[in-house]
Parts: structure tokens; sequence; C-alpha cells
């Protein structure tokens, strides 16, 4: 069964219509890269995957519960469905290790001491041991991204969803941030991405989605996408990115 | 060291030494222009003697200042137990006026309407109606003191101002902080209590300080309904005396506490420009 499966996912702002029924099945451990021009809906789709907006039609089940459901607390489904952000978003009044421990000290009403031990053998694993008492005005982009994807993780979530995060950063620092998800992907963690990032889309990802217009007009594995690609749209796309 | 040298001679520092000169001499001149003009010109006005001797006598300041200092205490106490009112009092009315959920429409209803009324009335009309009218009711001691509803007055007027730049302030904070902390999970009380009041606040410090100097001064417009604070007293003086000296007397202390609480303000206006370009 799909981990995370969408069914006709519809968002509008206002008249416009920004995901127009979309379908998406993610298995469990998958990583799946939505790709499209900037404006296709990518980061909107995350958002209502998220629940950070409200879809105006359409199911999103995780596990195969509709946690779409108008109405519905969005708190039980964020817990489990991690999100990080093209610019990092970060608190700025906190520590790196404070955003980390944010979330579970305040939502599972956890100790300090209770989660210290596996906050900072997150910081150790991802190269941030001796930045845990900065501030994210003094860390560089590529070690902000981090620790927002230190803080996701924190949560233990069962999904990722990554929003453009290497967008805002320096391309030198691009790869540190890359480096991260393939030990995520390793380590078999359930993983949605919107990115510009063509190729390491194709070398990570186990299914590619190209999105237009707010729909997915093309999906598949990664070969098949970038070498045989069969919509006239996204041989297009591929052409332009590629140049 | 010889890079330093070197820089010091580039055709832009050398300019830019000149320009300097430049400016310190005009700026010097015309300072000393206009302090020459007020020093030689005003006195050579007909009425001078007469001013001189009623605003600006010498006698009169020395004898009257200490009690104008004694007076200035009452101010300081009535604004220490005010400010802390106001600050908690501004926070909750902000924060009434930002709830979104339709069973705290009324309070939403009540935070607005409180601001636009003690907004919209001039604190003096404020502190005469509640210092007058609250007391006017019988009620005893000392309920009826005139200190308690002047404060009173000056706590909602206030209250009604700063709860407008906390909002503001709420509305700074960039959307998408409350996006990362609601994708965390956490609860919209949460989220307005660990991550958007803590940037909130500190973003509308150098504003919150300006109403501080403002509540400051306004502290005398109690002497209208009673507590002998330092325009009162400077006005007790100026009837006894017959001299307008006592007045100046009390600018000088206004300024003595304002003028350095206002730098601070700007001080750190300027730090936050800085730290946001």
């Amino acid at each position: 069964m799909a981990k995370l499966k969408l069914r006709n996912v519809v968002k509008r702002f206002g008249d416009v219509t920004v995901c127009n029924g979309v379908n998406l099945d993610v298995n469990d451990g998958q990583m799946v890269c939505l790709i499209g021009a900037s404006g296709a809906g990518k980061s909107t789709l995350l958002r209502c995957i998220n629940l950070l907006e409200h879809t105006e039609d359409g199911e999103i089940f995780l596990d195969g519960e509709d946690i779409a459901v108008p109405g519905l607390n969005p708190q039980a489904a964020r817990k489990k469905i991690g999100m990080v952000f093209q610019n990092f978003n970060l608190f700025p009044h906190m520590t790196a290790l404070e955003n980390v421990m944010l979330a579970p000290r305040r939502v599972y009403k956890k100790s300090r001491t209770d989660i210290e031990v596996e906050v900072v053998s997150l910081f150790n694993r991802f190269g941030l041991a001796d930045r845990m008492a900065n501030y994210p005005d003094q860390l560089s982009g590529g070690q902000q991204q981090r620790v927002a994807i230190i803080r996701a993780l924190a949560m233990r979530p069962e999904v990722i969803l990554f929003d453009e995060i290497t967008s805002a950063l320096d391309p030198q620092l691009v790869g540190e941030v890359l480096d991260v998800l393939l030990q995520l992907k390793k380590q078999g963690m359930t993983m949605v991405l919107a990115t510009h990032e063509m190729q390491f889309a194709r070398q990570a990802a186990d299914k590619i989605c190209f999105l237009k217009d707010g729909e997915i007009i093309e999906e598949g594995p990664p070969d098949q996408i970038f070498d045989a690609p069969t919509q006239a749209a996204t041989k297009e796309f591929l052409m332009r990115v590629r140049k | 060291m010889r890079k330093t040298e070197a820089a010091v001679l580039t055709r832009r520092t050398l300019f830019e030494q000149r320009q300097r000169r430049r400016s310190i001499v005009i700026a010097t001149t015309s300072t000393v222009l206009v302090l020459v003009a007020l020093i030689v010109l005003v006195p050579m006005t007909p009425g001078w003697e007469k001013v001189q001797k009623s605003f600006f006598n010498g006698p009169v300041l020395i004898k009257t200042f200490p009690k104008l200092i004694e007076a200035f205490k009452l101010n300081v106490m009535i604004f220490l137990w005010s400010a802390p009112m106001i600050a908690i009092l501004g926070l909750l009315v902000a924060l009434a006026r930002n709830v979104k959920s339709p069973a705290m429409f009324p309070l939403r209803i009540l935070g607005a309407t409180f601001t636009d009324v003690f907004r919209g009335v001039p604190v003096i009309l404020t502190v005469y109606l509640i210092g007058f009218g609250v007391p006017g009711l019988g009620l005893p001691r000392p309920w009826n003191s005139p200190y308690i509803w002047g404060s009173i007055a000056l706590i909602l007027t206030y209250s009604a101002y700063v709860a407008e730049i906390f909002r503001a302030g709420i509305d700074s904070v960039h959307p998408s902080q409350r996006a990362a902390a609601l994708s965390l999970g956490l609860s919209e009380r949460q989220v307005m209590r660990e991550v958007v009041l803590p940037q909130a606040v500190r973003n509308v410090v150098p504003s919150q300080m300006n109403m501080l100097i403002a509540l400051q001064k306004d502290v005398s417009l109690l002497s209208f309904i009673g507590p002998v604070e330092i325009f009162r007293q400077a006005g007790v003086f100026k009837s006894l005396m017959a001299n307008f000296t006592p007045y100046v007397g009390a600018a000088i202390i206004f300024l003595l506490v304002t003028i350095p609480a206002t730098r601070y303000a700007d001080y750190l206006m300027e730090r936050q420009s800085r730290e946001r370009s």
C-alpha cells in the first residue's frame, strides 16, 4: 500500500487553479521528485500535503487515512509529515539546538534531557556538532538548511517534504545539502521533493513527476522521463533546462 | 602595514578628507553665527529684561529646584506602576484582536472597540472623565483616590496605542515563520507564544520606547485632577512667587530624563535597521 496517496487534489487561490486534480502515489521508502517550471504548482502541492494550504477538493491519504478532510485538526498529520523550506525558515531568536528541540518539547512534552542524546547525535551525523549553540544568522546557508532538516527529523516524521531546498543556496553549498538527502534515502526515509536539481533527481529519485499547470502530466522512473519522455511539454521543459 | 599606508593615499580617501574638513568648517561657522545671533539679538528685544526676570530667574530656580525634583518622584512612581500594566494590557488587547476562532468573536470586537475608543479620545478627556467620574461614585477609600483612577486613565489610553504597535509587530513576522512552526506540529497557540511573539516583541522595542517617553510626559496630565506632581508643584510656585521660572525648571527636569531615553530609543532603532539590512 502506498505510504502517501493523493487523489484528485484541487487547490485554488481565488480564480487561479494551482493544483488541478493531482493524483500521486508515494511508496514507503521512496524518493519522489516533482519537476516542472516555476508556477507549475510543485510548492503548493507540497504545502497542501502538509495541510499548510486548504485543499478545495480531493483526498490525501497517509497510511490509508484521509488527512485532508475539511475541519480535521491538521496537527496529527503534521507530526508525521515533516517539511523543509526553500528559505530554511529557522527561528532567528533561537540557537540551532533550540530550533531543533522546540517541537519535540512542546508537541510531545518531552524534557530537554529526554531528547538531548538523540538530537545531539543528529547534529553529529550531519557534521554540525560544533554549531549547535549558534544562532541562524551565524551559520552559512548550507548549515542553516541542514539544521532545518535536523529540525524536521527530530520529530521522527514518516514522510518529509522538501520544497526546493537548494534553490536559495550558493552553488558550492548545494552539495552538502544534497548529501544529506542521499543519507536519508539510504535509511529508507519516504521523501517528496520539489526540485530544480535535475542531475540529482535523475541519480537519486525513484520516481519523477512532471507538473504543468497544476497537473502531473507525466510520471515514471528517472531514466524513462529524462531519456524517453512521451509528452511534448516534458520534452520541451527538459530541453530548456539542459541548455 | 604597508597596505594600510597605501590605502590612506587613494584618491578617494584624499577626497573624503577634504570633504570632511570642509563640512567641519561650515558646520562650526554656521553654529557660531546662530549662537551669536541668539545671544546678542534676543537680549536686544524690548521685553527681554522682563522675560528674563520671570522665566530665567536664577535665584527662583535654585530655590524651587529641589522641591520640583521631590515632586517629580511622584511622576516617576506613577510612571513605574503604569508602564508594566500598559505592557500587559496592551499585549492582551493585541492578542485579543488577533484571535480567529468564531467563539472568540466578542473578544475581537471588544479589542477593536477598546483601541478605537481610547485612541480616539484626547488623553486629557479620558483623565478627566475617569479621574473625576469614577471617584464620584462614592467609593470608599482608597478606591476614590485620583492617583488610582488617573493612572488607570493613562493605562487605558496608552494600552490602546501599545496594543496597535504590538499588533503591527505580530504582522511584521514573516508568514514563513508561522508555516515552519506549524509544519512541525505545533498548535496555533504554541506558534504564537514560541515563534511569533518573541520576534514581534523584539521588532517593536524601539517604538515602544517612544511610547514610554511619551507616557513619562503625559503623567503630568494627572495634575489636572489633583495629584501634586511636578507640573502642579511648579504651578504652586508660580502663584507663590509670581514667577514662571519653576516651569522652566520642570522642563529641565523632564529633559534630563527624556533626552537620554530618546537617544537610547534612536540607538535601538538604528541598530535594528542595521541588523535588517
